[in-house]
């Protein structure tokens, strides 16, 4: 064997098994929650399927099983949905500009401000309860109602869209700034001609993904005062409740049934999610830029 | 002493092939219209000197060249020029620059309309994500200027001599253009807002030799209308195109702060032939330190 062989040899066989053996921890760690997942959506679905029907979907509670469904909370879940689409877009989006092409970035406020919202986002969302009984409910006097309970939601997910908006206005390079610049437009035009249609795939994404983390929080709900049985349609300014806290109540009954509606329940919200979580991946695949 | 990548290390002087732009030999800078006047000029990042003591005049329908050694600060003397600087924050332009005899750092200059008249064409070619049509109709649009809006845009293409091999196709993605193209896509677009000057940062730096050819031809086409401000570190390329050329060094303080001075400022041909400094010969014949 010439030494020009030799060289071309594996080193070791230590460094091939080790190789190999971090492989397997790697796919062990991804099973782990790939095989949880599975389990779980079997599990309901099983269980929840033959329960899935028009009842559920269009039928307030009740105490008889049979015609059990879960309509209020569903239809609070949408609203709630709807009114957070509309306060915390412009909100976020508007924090993230102007972090991003306004804040100088040597000022301690402006990097006090950047700290605190990565602060904000890491809040436990019961601590936005509280602040929600104590500020919405009681100190503006909204009253537990539907409103109170998306307003909360708003500030619980509005760090997660300025965090996202922000990556995805920083993600317009800054050569497209200064070719809009060197043109003769002013920041205002630069801003809402190129970065921002540049980055509204990104923020689109993120914001979905924060919505999605909203439909399905329970505990600042219960504390700004949802209800566990709302039979009649929520309106703005009226008592609610919210599909999560509906599945917790019906699989807090003591019938086997109601569990078995509760599954059916959870089907749906995991329809919702996906189907929004589907949908952001969608956006960020079709937009996708090179640059 | 000087700091160079390989990749732009000059050539000998013997491959410098003086063909002296344009003829230059009956340029006569005392009787070329001022467009631009530099006086004491410096430049400071965050309180610290990147440029120092630049004085010099930019002449009318000529096209003037800035070349010399890495971190020597030329590109941001041309960002001085349509106050690009003034996007950074920590820096600070002292001195004067007088744009046909208006202090361009004075207090009523608004820079955006300061950018409208003096354009720019950046090092890496930087079209905006949308059509080709559109992005040479951005500036005329940001500007208001919503009538015979296809006129322009194909009059401009037509200067950057992009129009025939784009014309068919002013709907596609500019980013569907080879890199020359959208070079030239990116002069386009700063023409459109026909303005008096452009100036441009290394334009050619990214692109292969032919596309160059094509920018440098473009180059010499242009100076009949407009005023142009090159940035190079090709010195054939500052030989080929520009009637003037600002050799630009580096000054190394004791504590190892690096302040770009300029050394001196001449007819191209006399930066090429005759220069009065020992450093610019040094430069342009490859020897350094």
């Amino acid at each position: 064997m010439s030494a020009q062989g030799l060289r071309l040899r594996s080193r070791s066989r230590g460094d091939s098994v080790r190789g190999v053996a971090f492989q397997a921890l790697l796919l062990f760690s991804l099973a782990i929650g790939f095989v949880t997942l599975g389990v779980l959506l079997v599990d309901v679905l099983q269980r929840g399927l033959p329960y899935l029907d028009g009842a559920l979907l269009t039928n307030p509670p009740s105490t008889d099983p049979r015609i059990a469904g879960a309509r209020p909370a569903i239809l609070a879940t949408i609203y709630m949905m709807g009114i957070l689409l509309v306060t915390v877009l412009p909100l976020g989006v508007g924090t993230a500009i102007y972090l991003e092409e306004y804040a100088n970035k040597e000022r301690w406020y402006n990097r006090f401000l950047d700290l605190n919202i990565q602060n904000l986002a890491a809040v436990p969302s019961i601590v936005y309860g509280i602040l929600g009984l104590a500020f919405l409910v009681r100190g503006l006097g909204l009253g537990r109602v539907l409103l109170a309970g998306a307003l909360i939601l708003t500030l619980l997910v509005l760090p997660i869209v300025i965090v996202a908006s922000r990556e995805a206005i920083r993600a317009v390079p800054d050569s497209i700034r200064q070719g809009g610049y060197a043109l003769g437009a002013t920041q205002w035009q630069v801003i809402w001609r190129q970065v921002l249609p540049n980055a509204i795939p990104g923020i689109a994404t993120g914001s979905i993904l924060a919505l999605a983390r909203a439909i399905g929080e329970t505990a600042p709900l219960i504390l700004v005062g949802a209800l566990t049985y709302v039979s009649f349609n929520p309106t703005l300014m009226g008592p609610f409740t919210a599909l999560p806290i509906q599945i917790y109540q019906y699989i807090a009954r003591p019938q086997e049934e109601f569990k078995l509606i509760a599954a059916a329940a959870i089907i749906v919200l995991l329809v919702i999610l996906l189907t929004m979580n589907a949908f952001a991946i969608w956006l960020r695949n079709r937009y996708q830029k090179r640059w | 002493m000087l700091e160079m990548d390989r990749t732009a290390a000059p050539p000998r002087m013997a491959e410098v092939h003086v063909e002296t732009a344009a003829g230059q030999s009956d340029y006569e800078p005392s009787k070329r219209e001022v467009v631009f006047d530099v006086e004491e000029l410096e430049v400071l990042y965050a309180g610290v000197p990147a440029l120092t003591g630049v004085t010099l005049q930019i002449h009318k329908s000529a096209v003037t060249a800035f070349i010399g050694p890495s971190g020597c600060g030329k590109s941001t003397f041309i960002r001085c020029f349509n106050r690009m600087n003034d996007l950074i924050p920590s820096a600070r332009v002292e001195g004067r620059i007088l744009y046909h005899d208006e202090d361009l750092y004075g207090p009523e200059v608004d820079p955006v309309e300061v950018r409208k008249l003096i354009g720019m064409v950046f090092q890496k070619p930087n079209p905006f994500p949308k059509s080709i049509y559109d992005n040479v109709a951005f500036g005329p649009r940001v500007l208001g200027w919503s009538s015979g809006l296809d006129e322009r845009v194909e009059q401009a293409l037509h200067q950057a001599a992009l129009w025939d091999e784009v014309k068919d196709r002013l709907k596609e993605s500019a980013l569907s253009l080879s890199g020359g193209q959208q070079q030239r896509l990116c002069i386009a677009r700063a023409l459109a807002v026909e303005p008096e000057v452009i100036l441009m940062d290394e334009p050619a730096s990214a692109l292969d030799p032919i596309s160059t050819t094509r920018i440098e031809d473009l180059m010499h086409e242009l100076k009949r209308d407009y005023t142009i401000v090159i940035v190079t570190h090709n010195m054939q390329q500052a030989a080929r195109v520009a009637d003037m050329t600002a050799f630009f060094s580096v000054d190394v303080e004791p504590d190892g702060r690096r302040t770009g001075v300029l050394v001196e400022y001449d007819l191209t041909s006399k930066i090429f032939t005759t220069p009065a400094d020992q450093r610019t010969e040094d430069y342009v014949t490859g020897r350094f330190g």
